[in-house]
């Protein structure tokens, strides 16, 4: 449902995506790895269009959304939940979540709608604290209040940057089973990670990148048993 | 001094600090949200005034006359951030000689329809009655004046921390960026904000005329002591608009009355003080990416 062909960002002069093609099939979970500085935030800014790619083309259920400005993205149906979590400080738990624009799309049959009360309902301790500030959060909970904003636009694609980055393991397991839920729920996922396992538990196909480019492209555990790729690209 | 004259002054102070709030509160929440200094803000003051004044010569009635100022001051504030500083957005040299520059052609233009002589507002029949206070007798005018800033400030605090579009201008304030990938139009955002703005001043200005008279030259001594007030009361709040803009205020006019040659520099030390202590002024959340 989300389709990127031979897309090319730039930052001023230095060309960081160079020429990246792939898809996220509708209702699968699709990981995107690689190391630092690898492109992949650039990436799911390019989609989100927050860094506009030069050349290329991204479409979304058969749309061309590239170009549009980020909130036309966003109203089209794709959530973001950014590197860093990004939870706006000066509002509460509740207030993170109402500010997401209130989106107008028909939902197709099956698929989940969601409102605060879905999302406190998947993330009980955010509708316990929902007065506190958001950044008064663990790290893990302010992950959920990420995920949970992203959700209150109402999308049918999610795009995850790092969720697990800086969080126990403990709570890297809880988002694992986070993202495998959602996935039931029937959205569609993009998952970049550093954290090789966690990506491998939760997607259905896993790509890897370095210097902008897809390098390598497979199932999980076709990955878990190329210990090549791993050493040469994902350094474990 | 007697202490029925300090208190009068007190009150003139105040009055004066709610006309400086209506500007502070728009200039503020405008640089703190869209990163831009508006240096032509004071032109809106101007305008408010004299549209105005022009409106109740046409015996259209101070309210009347002021409601329709307010109302066209906004629409002058919706087009000059559409077509000429959405183009100078992120770019700090270009908004300043951009806003600079139209604050002079704002004057001129004043000056080239209204004339250089000094005019003045009337005040309002209804409100042009002095009310004894304990031996003083004080204008009910200026009274009304402080009333309606207190409201406003009650009004924009309700408006900042109660309502789904408060929290929407605070997450801009926080980033900007994020808020537009969750679907919020930004653009439309920066210019209600800017029209609001753009009103408070032209407000500020139509109950600043009987009080303050009018002639050009007011909007840039108004915007200087804005400016201050941003700065003490810290970027993008209403709260440090109100706090700092009564002290100014009350600094400015006691000032004039103790020590009339050094009014300006105690605003600044003020100003300096404050900084010092809180380098993000009173209010300030601190500098935001
Ligand atoms: N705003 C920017 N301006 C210039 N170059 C940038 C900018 N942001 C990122 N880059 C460069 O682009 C490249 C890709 O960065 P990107 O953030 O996409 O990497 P990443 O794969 O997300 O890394 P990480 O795992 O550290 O988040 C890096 O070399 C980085 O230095
Ligand atoms: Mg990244």
């Amino acid at each position: 449902m989300l389709k990127l062909e031979d897309v090319h960002t730039y930052y001023g002069y230095s060309h960081i995506l160079q020429g990246l093609s792939f898809s996220v099939p509708k209702g699968k979970c699709v990981a995107l790895l690689g190391r630092n500085g690898a492109g992949k935030t650039t990436t799911i800014h390019s989609i989100a269009g927050l860094t506009p790619p030069r050349t290329g083309r991204i479409s979304y259920l058969d749309k061309p959304i590239s170009g549009l400005p980020p909130y036309k993205i966003a109203r089209h149906g794709i959530g973001l939940v950014p590197q860093g979590r990004r939870i706006f400080p000066s509002l509460t738990i509740r207030e993170n979540l109402i500010v997401p624009a209130k989106d107008s799309r028909q939902t197709e049959a099956g698929q989940k709608k969601w409102d605060l009360e879905a999302v406190f309902e998947l993330f009980p301790v955010l509708k316990e604290r929902e007065q506190n500030m958001g950044t008064q959060l663990s790290g893990g909970q302010q992950q959920m209040l990420a995920i949970g904003r992203a959700l209150m636009t109402n999308p049918q694609c999610i795009l995850m940057d790092e969720p697990s980055e800086g969080l126990a393991p403990v709570i890297i397991e809880q988002v694992g089973e986070i993202i495998t839920r959602l996935k039931d729920t029937g959205l569609s996922i993009l998952l970049v990670e550093q954290n090789f396992y966690l990506a491998c538990g939760a997607a259905d196909h896993v790509l890897v990148m370095s210097k902008g480019q897809i390098v390598w492209q497979g199932s999980p555990t076709e990955l878990l048993a190329n210990e090549e790729i791993q050493h040469q690209y994902l350094g474990v | 001094m007697a202490t029925s004259i300090l208190f009068m002054h007190i009150l003139n102070g105040l009055a004066y600090g709610m006309l400086l709030f209506m500007i502070a509160a728009g200039l503020s929440i405008i640089f703190g949200l869209m990163n831009i200094v508006n240096l032509a803000h004071g032109a809106f003051y101007l305008g408010g005034v004299y549209i105005a004044y022009s409106l109740v010569q046409q015996n259209l009635g101070f309210w009347l006359a002021m409601i329709a100022s307010i109302v066209l001051v906004a629409g002058l504030g919706v087009l000059m951030e559409r077509f000429l500083l959405e183009r100078v957005y992120g770019k700090e040299l270009e908004q300043v000689l951009l806003t600079f520059g139209l604050s002079f052609i704002f004057a001129d233009l004043v000056k080239w329809i209204w004339g250089t002589s000094p005019l003045a507002l009337p005040v309002p029949s209804s409100l042009d009655v002095s009310l004894d206070m304990g031996g003083t007798m004080f204008p009910a005018y200026r009274l009304f004046v402080i009333l309606v800033g207190c409201l406003l400030a009650v009004l924009l605090w309700y408006m900042e921390n109660k309502t789904r579009i408060g929290a929407i201008i605070r997450a801009g304030v926080d980033d900007r960026q994020m808020l537009s990938a969750l679907g919020i139009n930004i653009k439309v955002v920066f210019t209600s904000i800017f029209a609001v703005g753009a009103a408070l001043a032209g407000l500020s200005g139509v109950l600043g005329g009987p009080i303050m008279g009018m002639y050009v030259g007011i909007d840039s001594e108004i915007l200087v002591s804005s400016l201050v007030i941003v700065v003490v009361g810290g970027l993008g709040t209403w709260k440090g608009a109100f706090i700092g803009a009564i002290l100014v205020g009350l600094v400015d006019t006691l000032g004039r009355v103790w020590f009339p040659s050094l009014t300006m520099a105690m605003v600044f030390v003020i100003m300096i003080i404050v900084l010092l202590i809180k380098p993000n002024g009173l209010f300030g959340r601190g500098a935001h990416a």
